[in-house]
């Protein structure tokens, strides 16, 4: 007989389950060999200690419900609780200060709601962000100490000294001559607009705006400013496609960050038809970011998201920066633009693309 | 009286696991003894958990078979809880802030050892369950406290059948004792 079975057999002659004849020679066996007796005696006392234990928790754990439930009736006094119970108490204890809160706060957010209303016309709008960067007065006053500290190393004087930028958001180059393309939300009402990349920074101006598209172009006008030999990207003029694998490249903070996703819808915000609706990361501080494809074509421009509704991003189609183009002509004296439409990242793995595109993307930080 | 249970019924109801008429005792001296402990330097929580370790040594004794106490029920609790307290006091040397009135409790220092003992070999089987692991510790719990059949215990932990549950139970109960009684006889409970 192996242990397991001996075992058995000594748990059913414990719980009186074995037949007489069976018992009778058990016993025999218990007589006979002293080992079995003792685990028998031994096995006993296990089992009713498991018993009592059995008992003891069950005891223990029927108390704590009862508890439990005494207080949730208020038959005892349980100042304090927990988890649920603990909320309903406080809730109880608190309700009367969370409900003058809550008023206040009614009172507070329609007076505000009422306000922003009058003030904006366009209603529907506020559900939608646009991304631009807005600086604290303490990084802008980090920035001009780090300013500061780089000028006494160089001895150099730029331009771009004392400017306190209030407001950012990227661009990118789309004539190696020195021309950028931002959102024209990103440049609104600038006074001095600087751009800066791992390669300098350099001031630029707002040449012609588009509100309507929400794109605008601007020059660079700095004299250590050298212009590019080409653009590594071309801008596709058709629509995207539906599910296209997409990427981005953008200042949301000091630092140029990636982000990928995809095309998930052909219209914008409320069915706009001049952007799309891509599925990015997009953060405050990426409007004007391009959005390109696998093949490294820019198809768009980011420009918002959706505030209500978590992982819509809206681009302005790419398209529409050739209208923006052609209308720019039409200004007298104005400068050509040519702009690349063939990609030469076409083939080339994601991370490679994106070392060749992250020179030609700027921060735009605007005053 | 007719309209009040006597003690007896109350501690016949008790050995009986009655929920009911536990939960007739416990609102009934609850707030007694937490006055007691909040009042003597403890917290809600101290309360809780006094009264109830108060109400497990009364348990103890209805399973062991008296229902006679010599004192009435409300002053055997708040004896065994004050006793429970000082204790807990003296371990955290802290003192009572308020002197009780000896008249009031009886002597349940026996009781109370008693109870001490159990408890620390209840916290043994406890750990050495915990140790076991997993299926073995809700196998054992499943058959051995909560009391379930085989077939049912085969049906819920997926075992093909009642035999191999069984099987499997075997071999779990072996490593429990071997861990139990090896705990046991290092002489963790002071008997």
């Amino acid at each position: 007989m192996d242990d397991l079975q001996l075992l058995n057999e000594i748990e059913r002659y414990i719980k009186g389950e074995m037949y007489p004849d069976e018992r009778v020679h058990f016993e025999q066996l218990r007589k006979s060999n002293t080992e079995v007796d003792q685990l028998v005696v031994e096995h006993t006392f296990f089992l009713q200690q498991m018993n009592r234990f059995g008992e003891w928790k069950r005891f223990k754990s029927l108390m704590k419900e009862i508890h439990v439930d005494l207080a949730e009736k208020g038959q005892i006094n349980s100042t304090r609780l927990q988890g649920k119970l603990k909320v309903i108490y406080l809730w109880n204890r608190y309700k009367r200060i969370s409900a003058i809160a809550a008023l206040i706060a009614v009172i507070t957010t329609l007076a505000i709601s009422s306000l922003v209303w009058m003030i904006a016309p366009n209603a529907p709008r506020s559900q939608f962000e646009e991304l631009n960067n807005r600086f604290s007065q303490l990084e802008d006053k980090n920035r001009k100490q780090a300013r500061e500290i780089d000028r006494i190393k160089n001895k150099t004087f730029s331009a771009l000294q004392d400017i306190p930028f209030t407001t950012g958001g990227t661009g990118f180059i789309i004539d190696a001559k020195g021309y950028l393309v931002t959102n024209a939300h990103v440049i609104e009402e600038a006074r001095q607009i600087v751009i800066q990349n791992n390669r300098g920074e350099y001031l630029a101006q707002v040449i012609f705006q588009d509100q309507e598209r929400d794109i605008a172009i601007l020059k660079i006008e700095d004299p250590n400013f050298k212009p590019y030999s080409g653009l590594p990207y071309g801008l596709s003029k058709q629509t995207a496609k539906l599910a296209e694998p997409i990427f981005t490249l953008g200042y949301p903070r000091n630092e140029v960050v990636y982000s990928q996703g995809y095309l998930s819808a052909k219209t914008g915000f409320n069915g706009d038809t001049l952007s799309c609706q891509v599925e990015i990361n997009a953060n405050r501080g990426n409007s004007g970011s391009p959005i390109l494809n696998r093949k490294g074509e820019v198809i768009g421009i980011l420009n918002g998201r959706q505030t209500n509704t978590q992982g819509f991003a809206f681009a302005v189609q790419s398209k529409y920066i050739f209208d923006v183009i052609e209308s720019l002509k039409k200004q007298d004296n104005s400068p050509t633009i040519r702009v690349p439409s063939r990609s030469l990242l076409n083939g080339l793995d994601r991370t490679e693309q994106v070392r060749k595109v992250q020179d030609y993307v700027y921060m735009v930080k605007v005053n | 009286m007719n309209n009040k249970l006597l003690d007896v019924d109350l501690l016949k109801g008790l050995a009986a696991g009655d929920r009911k008429v536990i939960g007739r005792i416990y609102k009934d001296h609850f707030n007694m003894i937490q006055s007691l402990i909040v009042n003597n330097n403890g917290s809600t929580d101290d309360a809780r958990d006094i009264f109830q370790e108060a109400m497990i040594v009364l348990y103890d004794k209805t399973r062991a078979g008296s229902f006679e106490l010599n004192c009435q029920l409300k002053t055997y609790l708040y004896s065994v809880s004050k006793r429970l307290w000082l204790k807990r006091l003296q371990q955290n040397n802290r003192l009572l802030s308020q002197e009780i009135d000896p008249d009031t409790t009886i002597l349940v220092e026996e009781e109370i050892a008693g109870f001490e003992k159990r408890e620390a070999e209840f916290e043994l089987m406890n750990q050495a369950i915990q140790r076991l692991g997993e299926p073995c510790g809700s196998l054992l719990d499943a058959y051995y406290i909560r009391k379930m059949n085989m077939q049912d215990i085969a049906l819920q932990f997926g075992y093909t059948n009642a035999d191999n549950a069984k099987n499997q139970k075997y071999k779990c109960l072996m490593r429990l004792k071997k861990l139990f009684f090896s705990e046991y006889k290092n002489g963790n409970p002071n008997g």
